[in-house]
Protein backbone atom coordinates (compact mmCIF):
# COMPACT_ATOMS: atom_id res chain seq x y z
CA UNK A 1 0.00 0.00 0.00
CA UNK A 2 3.20 2.26 0.41
CA UNK A 3 4.19 1.57 -2.17
CA UNK A 4 1.26 2.94 -3.89
CA UNK A 5 1.29 6.52 -2.20
CA UNK A 6 4.97 6.66 -3.61
CA UNK A 7 4.10 5.61 -7.37
CA UNK A 8 1.00 7.83 -6.83
CA UNK A 9 2.86 11.03 -6.15
CA UNK A 10 5.02 9.89 -9.00
CA UNK A 11 2.27 10.24 -11.38
CA UNK A 12 1.01 13.13 -10.05
CA UNK A 13 4.36 14.51 -10.53
CA UNK A 14 3.63 14.12 -14.13
CA UNK A 15 0.13 15.30 -14.54
CA UNK A 16 1.70 17.93 -12.96
CA UNK A 17 4.16 18.96 -15.45
CA UNK A 18 2.02 17.98 -18.33
CA UNK A 19 -0.59 20.20 -17.61
CA UNK A 20 1.53 22.84 -16.47
CA UNK A 21 3.08 22.50 -20.37
CA UNK A 22 0.11 23.43 -21.63
CA UNK A 23 -0.53 26.08 -19.18
CA UNK A 24 2.23 27.40 -19.93
CA UNK A 25 2.25 27.14 -24.06
CA UNK A 26 -0.95 28.31 -23.56
CA UNK A 27 -0.04 31.76 -21.86
CA UNK A 28 2.95 32.09 -24.00
CA UNK A 29 0.43 32.00 -27.55
CA UNK A 30 -1.84 33.84 -25.68
CA UNK A 31 0.28 36.76 -24.66
CA UNK A 32 2.11 36.70 -28.12
CA UNK A 33 -1.73 37.29 -30.04
CA UNK A 34 -2.07 40.15 -27.50
CA UNK A 35 1.44 42.24 -27.94
CA UNK A 36 3.46 40.56 -30.14
CA UNK A 37 6.70 39.21 -29.97
CA UNK A 38 6.98 40.10 -26.31
CA UNK A 39 3.98 39.70 -25.28
CA UNK A 40 4.74 35.85 -25.13
CA UNK A 41 7.28 36.08 -22.23
CA UNK A 42 4.85 37.92 -19.82
CA UNK A 43 1.59 36.06 -21.15
CA UNK A 44 4.03 32.90 -19.80
CA UNK A 45 4.43 34.48 -16.43
CA UNK A 46 0.89 35.98 -16.26
CA UNK A 47 -0.42 32.64 -16.64
CA UNK A 48 1.97 30.89 -14.00
CA UNK A 49 1.24 33.52 -11.59
CA UNK A 50 -2.22 32.72 -11.84
CA UNK A 51 -1.80 29.29 -11.41
CA UNK A 52 0.66 29.85 -8.14
CA UNK A 53 -2.04 31.79 -6.94
CA UNK A 54 -4.82 29.53 -7.21
CA UNK A 55 -2.51 26.58 -6.04
CA UNK A 56 -1.59 28.03 -2.98
CA UNK A 57 -5.33 28.87 -1.78
CA UNK A 58 -6.63 25.59 -2.56
CA UNK A 59 -3.92 24.05 -1.06
CA UNK A 60 -4.22 25.87 2.40
CA UNK A 61 -7.69 25.83 2.37
CA UNK A 62 -9.54 23.69 0.08
CA UNK A 63 -10.87 21.76 2.29
CA UNK A 64 -12.77 24.06 4.30
CA UNK A 65 -13.76 25.69 1.32
CA UNK A 66 -15.00 22.21 0.03
CA UNK A 67 -16.66 21.67 3.57
CA UNK A 68 -18.74 24.57 3.82
CA UNK A 69 -19.47 24.72 0.23
CA UNK A 70 -21.07 21.26 0.76
CA UNK A 71 -23.03 22.49 3.67
CA UNK A 72 -21.58 20.08 5.97
CA UNK A 73 -21.06 20.15 9.88
CA UNK A 74 -18.89 18.46 11.72
CA UNK A 75 -20.33 15.83 14.47
CA UNK A 76 -19.18 14.30 17.92
CA UNK A 77 -19.12 10.80 18.43
CA UNK A 78 -22.18 10.82 20.63
CA UNK A 79 -24.24 12.45 17.78
CA UNK A 80 -23.63 9.17 15.70
CA UNK A 81 -21.42 6.38 17.55
CA UNK A 82 -21.76 3.94 14.60
CA UNK A 83 -20.31 6.09 11.94
CA UNK A 84 -17.56 7.24 14.91
CA UNK A 85 -16.70 3.16 14.70
CA UNK A 86 -16.79 2.67 11.34
CA UNK A 87 -14.56 5.39 10.76
CA UNK A 88 -12.62 4.39 13.38
CA UNK A 89 -12.20 0.76 12.04
CA UNK A 90 -10.98 1.99 9.03
CA UNK A 91 -8.48 4.31 10.30
CA UNK A 92 -7.15 0.91 12.10
CA UNK A 93 -7.25 -1.10 9.16
CA UNK A 94 -5.33 1.34 7.21
CA UNK A 95 -2.56 2.26 9.58
CA UNK A 96 -3.68 6.10 10.30
CA UNK A 97 -2.02 7.79 12.94
CA UNK A 98 -4.58 10.53 13.19
CA UNK A 99 -8.50 9.70 13.09
CA UNK A 100 -10.27 11.87 10.01
CA UNK A 101 -12.35 14.44 10.97
CA UNK A 102 -16.20 13.55 10.51
CA UNK A 103 -18.96 15.73 8.66
CA UNK A 104 -22.68 14.94 7.99
CA UNK A 105 -24.07 17.08 5.19
CA UNK A 106 -27.57 17.93 5.18
CA UNK A 107 -29.12 16.08 1.99
CA UNK A 108 -31.29 13.22 1.70
CA UNK A 109 -29.42 12.21 -1.36
CA UNK A 110 -26.87 9.12 -0.35
CA UNK A 111 -23.18 10.23 -1.09
CA UNK A 112 -19.82 10.77 0.45
CA UNK A 113 -17.11 12.60 0.07
CA UNK A 114 -13.41 13.11 1.49
CA UNK A 115 -11.22 15.57 1.57
CA UNK A 116 -7.61 16.91 3.37
CA UNK A 117 -4.19 17.62 2.27
CA UNK A 118 -2.40 15.13 4.59
CA UNK A 119 -3.57 12.34 6.45
CA UNK A 120 -2.87 13.80 9.30
CA UNK A 121 -5.26 16.61 8.65
CA UNK A 122 -8.30 14.88 6.30
CA UNK A 123 -12.04 14.67 6.66
CA UNK A 124 -15.00 12.61 5.74
CA UNK A 125 -17.98 13.76 4.94
CA UNK A 126 -21.33 11.58 4.53
CA UNK A 127 -24.63 12.95 3.84
CA UNK A 128 -27.89 12.05 6.01
CA UNK A 129 -29.31 10.32 3.13
CA UNK A 130 -26.41 7.74 3.36
CA UNK A 131 -26.51 7.15 6.91
CA UNK A 132 -30.20 6.32 7.09
CA UNK A 133 -30.44 3.70 4.51
CA UNK A 134 -27.03 1.54 4.58
CA UNK A 135 -26.37 -1.24 7.03
CA UNK A 136 -23.06 -1.51 8.92
CA UNK A 137 -21.18 -3.43 6.04
CA UNK A 138 -22.35 -1.02 3.37
CA UNK A 139 -21.62 2.24 5.50
CA UNK A 140 -18.22 0.55 6.28
CA UNK A 141 -17.64 -0.03 2.53
CA UNK A 142 -18.32 3.50 1.58
CA UNK A 143 -16.00 5.09 4.73
CA UNK A 144 -13.43 2.10 3.13
CA UNK A 145 -13.41 4.16 -0.12
CA UNK A 146 -13.12 7.16 1.58
CA UNK A 147 -10.37 6.89 3.33
CA UNK A 148 -8.31 4.85 0.56
CA UNK A 149 -8.80 8.11 -1.15
CA UNK A 150 -7.02 9.83 1.80
CA UNK A 151 -4.27 6.79 2.08
CA UNK A 152 -3.44 7.13 -1.30
CA UNK A 153 -3.16 10.67 -1.27
CA UNK A 154 -5.53 11.35 -4.24
CA UNK A 155 -7.05 14.68 -2.75
CA UNK A 156 -4.00 16.24 -3.50
CA UNK A 157 -3.49 14.98 -6.68
CA UNK A 158 -7.27 15.48 -7.73
CA UNK A 159 -7.06 19.43 -6.16
CA UNK A 160 -4.02 19.97 -8.07
CA UNK A 161 -5.16 18.53 -11.30
CA UNK A 162 -8.49 20.59 -10.72
CA UNK A 163 -6.23 23.85 -10.09
CA UNK A 164 -5.04 23.41 -13.53
CA UNK A 165 -7.36 22.43 -15.26
CA UNK A 166 -9.52 25.72 -13.53
CA UNK A 167 -6.45 27.97 -14.91
CA UNK A 168 -6.29 26.74 -18.43
CA UNK A 169 -9.89 27.18 -19.04
CA UNK A 170 -9.99 30.45 -16.86
CA UNK A 171 -7.26 31.65 -19.09
CA UNK A 172 -9.12 30.44 -22.69
CA UNK A 173 -12.38 32.23 -21.35
CA UNK A 174 -10.43 35.77 -20.45
CA UNK A 175 -8.53 35.11 -23.85
CA UNK A 176 -11.86 34.49 -25.92
CA UNK A 177 -14.06 36.70 -24.47
CA UNK A 178 -11.87 40.10 -24.84
CA UNK A 179 -11.14 38.70 -28.45
CA UNK A 180 -15.23 39.07 -28.85
CA UNK A 181 -15.59 42.37 -26.93
CA UNK A 182 -12.08 44.52 -27.74
CA UNK A 183 -12.58 43.74 -31.53
CA UNK A 184 -10.65 45.11 -33.98
CA UNK A 185 -9.26 48.34 -33.43
CA UNK A 186 -6.33 47.37 -31.10
CA UNK A 187 -5.38 44.61 -33.21
CA UNK A 188 -5.31 46.72 -36.31
CA UNK A 189 -3.03 48.95 -35.09
CA UNK A 190 -0.51 46.58 -34.36
CA UNK A 191 -0.93 45.23 -37.51
CA UNK A 192 0.17 47.97 -39.54
CA UNK A 193 3.11 48.18 -37.67
CA UNK A 194 4.41 45.20 -39.39
CA UNK A 195 5.33 41.27 -38.74
CA UNK A 196 1.09 41.44 -39.90
CA UNK A 197 1.15 37.84 -41.44
CA UNK A 198 3.25 36.35 -38.23
CA UNK A 199 0.44 38.00 -35.91
CA UNK A 200 -2.16 36.37 -37.77
CA UNK A 201 -0.82 33.19 -37.40
CA UNK A 202 -0.01 33.47 -33.58
CA UNK A 203 -3.62 35.10 -33.57
CA UNK A 204 -5.35 31.82 -34.82
CA UNK A 205 -3.05 30.04 -33.20
CA UNK A 206 -3.60 30.92 -29.74
CA UNK A 207 -7.35 30.91 -30.53
CA UNK A 208 -7.03 27.45 -31.83
CA UNK A 209 -5.24 26.11 -28.40
CA UNK A 210 -7.65 28.36 -26.40
CA UNK A 211 -10.45 26.48 -27.57
CA UNK A 212 -8.59 23.02 -27.65
CA UNK A 213 -7.09 23.40 -24.45
CA UNK A 214 -9.73 23.46 -22.19
CA UNK A 215 -11.60 20.47 -23.84
CA UNK A 216 -8.19 17.92 -23.72
CA UNK A 217 -7.59 19.24 -20.08
CA UNK A 218 -10.84 18.31 -18.91
CA UNK A 219 -11.07 15.03 -20.91
CA UNK A 220 -7.50 14.13 -18.70
CA UNK A 221 -9.37 15.30 -15.51
CA UNK A 222 -12.15 13.04 -15.96
CA UNK A 223 -9.70 9.80 -17.78
CA UNK A 224 -7.65 10.37 -14.02
CA UNK A 225 -11.13 11.04 -12.15
CA UNK A 226 -12.13 7.42 -12.93
CA UNK A 227 -8.72 5.39 -12.62
CA UNK A 228 -8.34 7.52 -9.09
CA UNK A 229 -12.05 5.51 -7.97
CA UNK A 230 -11.31 2.19 -9.53
CA UNK A 231 -8.19 2.38 -7.51
CA UNK A 232 -10.05 3.53 -4.57
CA UNK A 233 -12.03 0.54 -5.03
CA UNK A 234 -9.70 -1.78 -4.83
CA UNK A 235 -7.87 -0.21 -1.54
CA UNK A 236 -11.47 -0.02 -0.35
CA UNK A 237 -11.90 -4.02 -0.33
CA UNK A 238 -8.34 -4.79 0.90
CA UNK A 239 -8.90 -2.90 3.82
CA UNK A 240 -12.24 -4.32 4.40
CA UNK A 241 -11.89 -7.76 3.04
CA UNK A 242 -15.82 -7.34 1.86
CA UNK A 243 -15.93 -6.45 -1.52
CA UNK A 244 -19.67 -7.37 -0.80
CA UNK A 245 -20.75 -4.28 1.57
CA UNK A 246 -19.14 -1.66 -0.75
CA UNK A 247 -21.03 -3.41 -3.68
CA UNK A 248 -24.35 -3.21 -2.65
CA UNK A 249 -23.83 -0.06 -0.76
CA UNK A 250 -23.00 0.95 -4.61
CA UNK A 251 -26.24 -0.58 -5.71
CA UNK A 252 -28.23 1.44 -3.26
CA UNK A 253 -26.55 5.10 -4.22
CA UNK A 254 -27.30 3.96 -7.81
CA UNK A 255 -31.10 3.00 -7.40
CA UNK A 256 -31.43 6.48 -5.61
CA UNK A 257 -32.90 9.21 -7.58
CA UNK A 258 -32.40 12.31 -5.54
CA UNK A 259 -29.41 15.23 -7.04
CA UNK A 260 -27.14 16.51 -4.65
CA UNK A 261 -28.32 19.84 -4.48
CA UNK A 262 -24.76 21.50 -3.65
CA UNK A 263 -22.36 19.89 -5.96
CA UNK A 264 -21.40 21.21 -9.16
CA UNK A 265 -19.07 19.14 -12.04
CA UNK A 266 -15.76 20.81 -10.54
CA UNK A 267 -16.25 19.41 -7.03
CA UNK A 268 -17.94 15.83 -8.44
CA UNK A 269 -15.22 14.15 -9.03
CA UNK A 270 -14.54 14.03 -4.99
CA UNK A 271 -17.82 12.06 -4.26
CA UNK A 272 -17.95 8.68 -4.16
CA UNK A 273 -20.77 8.32 -7.04
CA UNK A 274 -21.90 11.25 -9.64
CA UNK A 275 -23.96 13.19 -7.60
CA UNK A 276 -25.30 14.99 -10.80
CA UNK A 277 -27.73 12.39 -11.82
CA UNK A 278 -27.42 11.77 -15.98
CA UNK A 279 -30.62 11.03 -16.77
CA UNK A 280 -30.49 8.18 -19.42
CA UNK A 281 -27.36 9.24 -20.33
CA UNK A 282 -25.21 6.65 -22.05
CA UNK A 283 -22.52 8.82 -22.53
CA UNK A 284 -21.19 7.88 -19.61
CA UNK A 285 -17.91 7.07 -20.86
CA UNK A 286 -15.35 10.06 -21.57
CA UNK A 287 -17.52 12.51 -20.14
CA UNK A 288 -17.60 11.53 -16.69
CA UNK A 289 -15.69 11.88 -13.91
CA UNK A 290 -16.89 8.44 -12.16
CA UNK A 291 -16.85 4.94 -13.59
CA UNK A 292 -19.90 3.67 -14.50
CA UNK A 293 -21.84 2.52 -11.19
CA UNK A 294 -22.74 -0.89 -12.67
CA UNK A 295 -19.42 -2.29 -13.49
CA UNK A 296 -17.65 -1.05 -10.38
CA UNK A 297 -20.97 -2.81 -8.88
CA UNK A 298 -20.33 -6.38 -11.11
CA UNK A 299 -16.33 -5.94 -10.63
CA UNK A 300 -16.50 -5.85 -6.89
CA UNK A 301 -19.06 -8.74 -6.97
CA UNK A 302 -16.81 -10.80 -9.46
CA UNK A 303 -14.00 -11.10 -6.32
CA UNK A 304 -15.01 -14.20 -4.86
CA UNK A 305 -12.06 -15.66 -5.04
CA UNK A 306 -9.76 -13.12 -2.69
CA UNK A 307 -9.67 -9.16 -1.94
CA UNK A 308 -6.14 -8.43 -3.00
CA UNK A 309 -5.40 -5.83 -6.15
CA UNK A 310 -4.41 -8.91 -8.12
CA UNK A 311 -7.97 -10.34 -7.54
CA UNK A 312 -9.29 -7.00 -8.49
CA UNK A 313 -7.57 -6.59 -11.32
CA UNK A 314 -8.31 -9.63 -12.32
CA UNK A 315 -12.44 -9.13 -12.14
CA UNK A 316 -11.48 -5.94 -13.96
CA UNK A 317 -10.23 -7.77 -17.03
CA UNK A 318 -13.07 -10.22 -16.64
CA UNK A 319 -15.82 -7.17 -16.43
CA UNK A 320 -14.77 -4.90 -18.75
CA UNK A 321 -12.75 -7.08 -21.64
CA UNK A 322 -9.74 -5.20 -21.86
CA UNK A 323 -6.26 -5.20 -19.90
CA UNK A 324 -6.96 -2.12 -17.83
CA UNK A 325 -3.87 -1.14 -15.99
CA UNK A 326 -5.58 0.06 -12.73
CA UNK A 327 -3.23 -0.52 -10.07
CA UNK A 328 0.47 0.69 -10.72
CA UNK A 329 3.05 -2.85 -10.52
CA UNK A 330 4.11 -1.74 -7.07
CA UNK A 331 0.72 -3.08 -6.10
CA UNK A 332 0.54 -5.69 -7.89
CA UNK A 333 3.78 -7.21 -6.13
CA UNK A 334 2.05 -8.39 -3.79
CA UNK A 335 2.60 -12.49 -3.74
CA UNK A 336 0.73 -13.23 -0.37
CA UNK A 337 -3.41 -14.31 -0.97
CA UNK A 338 -5.79 -12.27 0.76
CA UNK A 339 -8.53 -14.00 1.31
CA UNK A 340 -12.69 -12.64 1.80
CA UNK A 341 -14.22 -12.91 4.82
CA UNK A 342 -18.08 -13.71 5.84
CA UNK A 343 -20.37 -10.88 6.29
CA UNK A 344 -20.21 -9.12 9.70
CA UNK A 345 -23.80 -7.98 10.55
CA UNK A 346 -26.58 -10.44 10.31
CA UNK A 347 -28.43 -9.63 7.22
CA UNK A 348 -31.10 -6.57 8.53
CA UNK A 349 -34.55 -6.73 7.58
CA UNK A 350 -34.89 -3.82 5.44
CA UNK A 351 -36.35 -0.64 6.99
CA UNK A 352 -39.57 0.99 5.28
CA UNK A 353 -38.57 3.97 3.56
CA UNK A 354 -40.60 5.92 5.86
CA UNK A 355 -38.35 4.80 9.12
CA UNK A 356 -35.45 5.88 6.96
CA UNK A 357 -36.45 9.08 6.53
CA UNK A 358 -37.33 9.48 9.26
CA UNK A 359 -33.83 8.64 10.63
CA UNK A 360 -32.16 10.60 8.12
CA UNK A 361 -34.52 13.31 9.42
CA UNK A 362 -34.06 13.59 12.92
CA UNK A 363 -29.98 13.25 12.13
CA UNK A 364 -30.29 16.27 10.06
CA UNK A 365 -32.03 17.79 12.87
CA UNK A 366 -29.44 16.80 15.59
CA UNK A 367 -26.84 18.32 13.70
CA UNK A 368 -28.92 21.89 13.34
CA UNK A 369 -29.48 21.69 17.13
CA UNK A 370 -32.80 20.93 17.39
CA UNK A 371 -33.92 19.79 20.68
CA UNK A 372 -35.97 16.59 21.00
CA UNK A 373 -38.67 16.96 23.62
CA UNK A 374 -41.15 13.96 25.04
CA UNK A 375 -44.66 15.54 26.02
CA UNK A 376 -46.37 12.93 28.54
CA UNK A 377 -48.25 11.57 25.86
CA UNK A 378 -45.52 9.83 23.78
CA UNK A 379 -45.45 12.28 21.04
CA UNK A 380 -41.79 13.32 20.43
CA UNK A 381 -41.39 16.62 19.46
CA UNK A 382 -38.41 18.73 17.27
CA UNK A 383 -37.69 22.03 18.37
CA UNK A 384 -35.82 23.97 16.47
CA UNK A 385 -32.64 25.83 18.06
CA UNK A 386 -34.37 29.30 17.72
CA UNK A 387 -37.88 29.22 19.10
CA UNK A 388 -38.19 31.77 21.14
CA UNK A 389 -41.38 30.78 22.99
CA UNK A 390 -40.52 29.15 26.43
CA UNK A 391 -43.54 26.71 26.60
CA UNK A 392 -46.36 25.94 23.62
CA UNK A 393 -49.02 23.64 23.47
CA UNK A 394 -48.16 19.89 22.40
CA UNK A 395 -49.53 18.99 18.94
CA UNK A 396 -51.03 15.71 20.57
CA UNK A 397 -52.60 16.41 23.28
CA UNK A 398 -52.66 19.73 24.39
CA UNK A 399 -50.95 20.02 27.46
CA UNK A 400 -48.73 22.61 27.75
CA UNK A 401 -44.65 21.98 27.01
CA UNK A 402 -41.87 23.87 28.50
CA UNK A 403 -38.53 24.24 26.42
CA UNK A 404 -35.51 24.19 29.10
CA UNK A 405 -33.35 26.88 28.19
CA UNK A 406 -30.45 24.74 27.45
CA UNK A 407 -30.70 20.63 26.40
CA UNK B 1 44.96 10.88 -12.27
CA UNK B 2 43.25 12.24 -9.56
CA UNK B 3 39.92 10.96 -10.91
CA UNK B 4 41.11 7.07 -10.21
CA UNK B 5 41.97 7.95 -7.16
CA UNK B 6 38.53 9.62 -6.29
CA UNK B 7 36.50 6.51 -7.60
CA UNK B 8 36.53 4.17 -4.95
CA UNK B 9 36.13 6.83 -2.44
CA UNK B 10 33.10 7.87 -4.19
CA UNK B 11 32.28 4.15 -4.84
CA UNK B 12 32.11 3.55 -1.52
CA UNK B 13 30.95 7.05 -0.16
CA UNK B 14 27.63 6.13 -2.40
CA UNK B 15 27.98 2.16 -0.85
CA UNK B 16 27.53 3.70 2.43
CA UNK B 17 24.70 5.92 1.88
CA UNK B 18 22.84 2.88 0.31
CA UNK B 19 23.52 1.04 3.52
CA UNK B 20 22.39 3.05 5.41
CA UNK B 21 19.28 3.70 3.69
CA UNK B 22 18.59 0.18 3.73
CA UNK B 23 19.67 -0.17 7.77
CA UNK B 24 17.01 2.89 8.39
CA UNK B 25 14.27 1.40 6.42
CA UNK B 26 14.66 -1.91 8.49
CA UNK B 27 14.30 -0.12 11.69
CA UNK B 28 11.73 1.98 10.31
CA UNK B 29 9.59 -1.41 9.34
CA UNK B 30 10.31 -2.91 12.77
CA UNK B 31 9.15 -0.10 14.61
CA UNK B 32 5.88 -0.09 12.86
CA UNK B 33 5.45 -3.72 13.45
CA UNK B 34 5.64 -3.16 16.79
CA UNK B 35 3.40 -0.16 16.72
CA UNK B 36 0.42 -2.37 15.12
CA UNK B 37 0.82 -4.96 17.57
CA UNK B 38 0.43 -1.99 20.73
CA UNK B 39 -3.03 -1.42 18.85
CA UNK B 40 -4.20 -4.90 18.83
CA UNK B 41 -3.19 -5.05 22.43
CA UNK B 42 -5.45 -1.71 23.23
CA UNK B 43 -8.50 -3.17 21.52
CA UNK B 44 -8.27 -6.53 23.01
CA UNK B 45 -7.70 -4.63 26.54
CA UNK B 46 -11.24 -2.72 25.51
CA UNK B 47 -13.15 -5.48 25.09
CA UNK B 48 -11.76 -7.22 28.32
CA UNK B 49 -13.74 -3.63 30.09
CA UNK B 50 -16.21 -3.57 27.94
CA UNK B 51 -17.69 -6.97 28.80
CA UNK B 52 -18.50 -7.05 32.10
CA UNK B 53 -20.84 -4.05 31.69
CA UNK B 54 -22.45 -6.30 28.93
CA UNK B 55 -22.50 -9.36 31.38
CA UNK B 56 -24.20 -7.22 34.12
CA UNK B 57 -26.91 -5.55 31.55
CA UNK B 58 -28.37 -8.58 29.90
CA UNK B 59 -27.89 -11.08 32.80
CA UNK B 60 -31.53 -8.97 34.24
CA UNK B 61 -33.44 -10.46 30.77
CA UNK B 62 -31.23 -13.67 30.20
CA UNK B 63 -32.32 -15.42 33.22
CA UNK B 64 -31.92 -19.06 31.80
CA UNK B 65 -28.47 -18.51 29.95
CA UNK B 66 -26.44 -19.06 33.27
CA UNK B 67 -23.73 -20.85 31.82
CA UNK B 68 -23.10 -19.00 29.15
CA UNK B 69 -22.28 -15.98 31.29
CA UNK B 70 -20.33 -17.83 33.06
CA UNK B 71 -18.43 -19.48 30.08
CA UNK B 72 -17.65 -15.39 29.10
CA UNK B 73 -16.57 -14.42 32.31
CA UNK B 74 -14.24 -17.50 32.77
CA UNK B 75 -12.59 -17.01 28.95
CA UNK B 76 -12.06 -13.27 29.66
CA UNK B 77 -9.96 -14.09 32.64
CA UNK B 78 -7.96 -16.51 30.84
CA UNK B 79 -7.54 -13.99 28.11
CA UNK B 80 -6.57 -11.19 30.45
CA UNK B 81 -3.80 -13.93 31.96
CA UNK B 82 -2.36 -15.08 28.96
CA UNK B 83 1.28 -14.13 28.18
CA UNK B 84 3.15 -15.32 24.87
CA UNK B 85 1.55 -14.85 21.55
CA UNK B 86 0.50 -18.10 20.90
CA UNK B 87 -1.70 -17.82 24.62
CA UNK B 88 -2.89 -14.59 23.91
CA UNK B 89 -3.98 -15.59 20.20
CA UNK B 90 -5.44 -18.60 21.33
CA UNK B 91 -7.39 -17.47 24.40
CA UNK B 92 -8.53 -14.18 22.65
CA UNK B 93 -10.02 -16.29 19.87
CA UNK B 94 -12.12 -18.48 21.98
CA UNK B 95 -13.33 -15.30 23.59
CA UNK B 96 -14.62 -14.36 20.34
CA UNK B 97 -16.09 -17.02 19.66
CA UNK B 98 -18.26 -16.94 22.88
CA UNK B 99 -19.03 -13.68 22.04
CA UNK B 100 -20.56 -14.34 18.34
CA UNK B 101 -22.12 -16.69 19.72
CA UNK B 102 -23.75 -14.98 22.53
CA UNK B 103 -24.64 -12.02 20.09
CA UNK B 104 -26.66 -15.16 18.23
CA UNK B 105 -28.44 -16.35 21.83
CA UNK B 106 -29.54 -12.17 22.26
CA UNK B 107 -31.73 -12.58 18.66
CA UNK B 108 -34.10 -14.97 21.31
CA UNK B 109 -34.51 -12.06 23.92
CA UNK B 110 -36.43 -8.91 21.86
CA UNK B 111 -37.06 -7.05 25.08
CA UNK B 112 -33.22 -7.39 25.59
CA UNK B 113 -32.80 -6.01 22.19
CA UNK B 114 -35.29 -3.35 22.90
CA UNK B 115 -33.33 -1.48 25.62
CA UNK B 116 -31.11 1.31 24.18
CA UNK B 117 -28.17 0.55 26.80
CA UNK B 118 -28.02 -2.60 25.85
CA UNK B 119 -28.03 -1.67 22.23
CA UNK B 120 -25.10 1.17 22.92
CA UNK B 121 -23.08 -1.39 24.14
CA UNK B 122 -23.78 -4.00 21.86
CA UNK B 123 -22.51 -1.72 19.02
CA UNK B 124 -19.24 -0.94 21.06
CA UNK B 125 -18.78 -4.47 21.38
CA UNK B 126 -19.38 -4.94 17.96
CA UNK B 127 -16.83 -2.51 17.02
CA UNK B 128 -14.50 -3.75 19.01
CA UNK B 129 -14.50 -7.13 17.69
CA UNK B 130 -14.38 -5.00 14.19
CA UNK B 131 -11.15 -3.30 15.43
CA UNK B 132 -9.12 -6.14 17.60
CA UNK B 133 -9.65 -8.07 13.65
CA UNK B 134 -9.13 -4.90 11.71
CA UNK B 135 -5.64 -3.93 14.21
CA UNK B 136 -4.46 -7.85 13.53
CA UNK B 137 -4.85 -7.26 9.71
CA UNK B 138 -3.35 -3.85 10.01
CA UNK B 139 -0.39 -6.22 12.25
CA UNK B 140 -0.31 -8.71 9.75
CA UNK B 141 0.04 -6.47 6.81
CA UNK B 142 3.19 -4.83 8.76
CA UNK B 143 4.57 -7.93 9.20
CA UNK B 144 4.32 -9.40 5.48
CA UNK B 145 5.84 -6.20 5.00
CA UNK B 146 8.73 -6.50 6.98
CA UNK B 147 9.53 -9.88 6.36
CA UNK B 148 9.45 -9.50 2.81
CA UNK B 149 12.15 -6.45 3.33
CA UNK B 150 14.36 -8.86 5.35
CA UNK B 151 14.21 -11.96 2.99
CA UNK B 152 14.73 -10.37 0.29
CA UNK B 153 17.98 -9.30 -1.62
CA UNK B 154 19.92 -6.80 -0.94
CA UNK B 155 18.51 -5.31 2.13
CA UNK B 156 18.55 -9.34 3.29
CA UNK B 157 22.68 -8.49 3.61
CA UNK B 158 22.04 -5.89 6.23
CA UNK B 159 19.41 -7.71 7.89
CA UNK B 160 22.01 -10.37 8.26
CA UNK B 161 24.33 -8.23 9.16
CA UNK B 162 22.30 -6.04 12.04
CA UNK B 163 20.66 -9.37 13.29
CA UNK B 164 17.15 -8.43 12.29
CA UNK B 165 14.32 -11.06 13.10
CA UNK B 166 11.50 -11.71 11.35
CA UNK B 167 8.37 -11.38 13.16
CA UNK B 168 5.45 -13.78 13.60
CA UNK B 169 2.10 -13.12 11.87
CA UNK B 170 -0.60 -13.10 14.47
CA UNK B 171 -3.11 -15.97 13.65
CA UNK B 172 -6.52 -16.45 15.73
CA UNK B 173 -6.40 -19.92 15.63
CA UNK B 174 -10.03 -21.02 17.31
CA UNK B 175 -12.70 -23.64 15.62
CA UNK B 176 -15.14 -21.73 16.44
CA UNK B 177 -14.46 -18.48 14.49
CA UNK B 178 -13.80 -20.64 11.23
CA UNK B 179 -16.87 -22.57 10.81
CA UNK B 180 -19.24 -19.08 10.61
CA UNK B 181 -23.25 -19.80 11.46
CA UNK B 182 -25.00 -19.46 8.95
CA UNK B 183 -28.14 -16.88 10.17
CA UNK B 184 -31.59 -16.51 8.59
CA UNK B 185 -34.53 -14.37 9.39
CA UNK B 186 -37.17 -15.99 6.76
Amino acid sequence: MWELIRANRRKSMMLFLLMGASLIVLGYAIGAAWAPPDGGWIGLMAASALWMFLSMISYFSGDAILLSASGAKEITRDMHPQLFNVAEEMKIAAGLTVMPKIYVIDEAAPNAFATGRRPEKSAIAVTAGLLGRMNRDELQGVVAHETSHILNRDILFMTFAGVMLGSITLLSQVFLHNLFFMGGGRYRSRESRGGGQGAAIVMIAAVVLAILAPIMAQLLYFAISRKREYLADASAVRLTRYPEGLASALEKISMSTEDLSKANSITAPLYIANPIKQKGARLQNLTSTHPPLHDRIKILRAMAQGAGYLDYQEAVSKITGHRASIIPKSGLAETASIPVRAAGAPAEAPSSLKSQNRAIGNLIRTVNQFKFLTCACGLTIKVPPDLRKSSFPCPGCGKTVTVPASL
Amino acid sequence: MLLVLLLPVIIIVILAFVVVGMYNSLVGLRNQVKNAWAQIDVQLKRRHDLIPNLVETAKGYMVHERTTFENITAARSRAMQADSVGDKARAEGELSGLMSKFFLVVENYPDLKANQNFLALQEELTSTENKIAFSRQAYNDQVLFYNNKIQMFPSSIIAGMFNFQQSEFFEITDAAERNVPKVSFS
